[in-house]
């Protein structure tokens, strides 16, 4: 957690930026609203800045967001490290050769895309999202980055839902959050 | 107006143009893509692209940088954060959470909507809106009209690339549109 090193006064602003809108996409859940996140802009540098921090000295050469909301996150990420961004899709958005992985939903299944060619053997990837929950989305754009022979380094995210145990979907990969909801 | 264009024509600007991909017969036969992926794995091509975007809108008041979702919420938050400016995603219906307007376009078969937050945008505030490619335009109007309908102006729009044989330039409701590349 991102506490752990102090930072604690970008964090509450950070945290607090966050909407919490009940009843979205269904009843019952409580959906955690970052746009409020991204109209301050110094919650958003902030943000920004944290996972800079963390990963700059560690030669990340791919930042992996996840549509639609990791491409928000990632781009500002990979910019400041020097990484490439690889934008991981739904299906039949990316032109040209992909990849796929298919992953449990709820109520049956849905499929992640990445380029083939976008991502080499060797290459220490972080992988991007606003938000981790049952961790099947992250799940699945790290079998695709494995498959290609990427070295995942870490899973990154602004906040994290810690009762749909998404670390526990991970395994063994690291996962790194700001807030937890 | 563009990068490409200035007489003389930032150095800068060839390294962005080849570093995008054609992708022939996507999404369907007969549409030369334009893929910008390939743009985003050449770190200094991405770089230099945000920059030349903020080295224009630094210094102008811009207050509000709005993205059309998805590929323009990638170089619209860069943008964003560089010039000190809040920034607001246009989606695609039944995505944003609470409360929403929304504006409808026209696409070649049918309609589509485009969504924004209420809430998100002042009168008053100096809005740029930002997307990979302008083509028909048809998109990015439905984005000036959403930020209009909440009292933004709209300053410019901003792409990478455009499509001049589509003429998207002339339907953004008089609004000036910067570009770096030109597709033909």
């Amino acid at each position: 957690m991102a506490s752990e090193d102090g930072k604690d006064h970008r964090l509450a602003r950070i945290s607090s930026s966050i909407r919490v809108i009940p009843d979205f996409p269904k009843p019952g859940i409580m959906f955690q609203d970052i746009t409020t996140l991204l109209l301050d802009h110094k919650a958003f540098r902030d943000t920004i800045d944290i996972f800079v921090e963390r990963y700059r000295e560690k030669n990340i050469s791919v930042v992996a967001g996840i549509e639609a909301r990791g491409f928000i996150f990632g781009p500002p990420i990979a910019l400041a490290i020097g990484a490439k961004f690889v934008p991981m899709r739904k299906p039949k958005k990316l032109p040209g050769e992909v990849i796929s992985e298919e992953y449990a939903l709820e109520y049956g299944t849905d499929k992640m895309e990445m380029h083939v060619g976008a991502v080499q053997p060797g290459d220490r990837a972080l992988v991007i999202d606003d938000l981790i929950a049952t961790g099947g989305t992250l799940c699945a754009a790290v079998r695709l980055l494995e498959r290609v022979g990427a070295d995942v380094v870490e899973c990154a995210c602004v906040i994290e839902l810690p009762e749909l145990k998404g670390r526990e979907k991970l395994g063994h990969r690291p996962v790194f959050v700001l807030v937890k909801g | 107006m563009s990068a490409c264009k200035d007489r003389e024509q930032d150095p800068r600007i060839e390294g962005i143009a080849s570093s995008i991909r054609v992708v022939p017969n996507f999404p369907k036969p007969g549409i030369m893509f334009q893929d910008i992926t390939t743009l985003l794995l050449d770190p200094k091509a991405f770089k230099n692209t945000v920059d030349l975007f903020v080295e224009r809108y630094t210094g102008k008041d811009i207050t509000v940088v709005a993205g059309i979702e998805a590929r323009g919420f990638i170089f619209g938050p860069p943008i964003a954060l560089a010039i000190g400016a809040k920034f607001i995603p246009l989606r695609k219906p039944r995505k944003l959470p609470g409360e929403v307007i929304s504006e409808e376009y026209v696409l070649e078969y049918g309609t589509d909507c485009l969504q924004m937050h209420i809430g998100a945008v002042h009168p008053g505030d100096r809005a740029l809106v930002v997307d990979d490619l302008i083509a028909t335009g048809g998109t990015l109007c439905a984005a000036i009209k959403l930020l209009e309908r909440a009292g933004a102006e709209v300053v410019e729009c901003a792409c990478v690339i455009e499509l001049p044989e589509l003429k998207g330039r002339e339907r953004l409701n008089g609004k000036p549109l910067y570009i770096l590349v030109e597709s033909r």
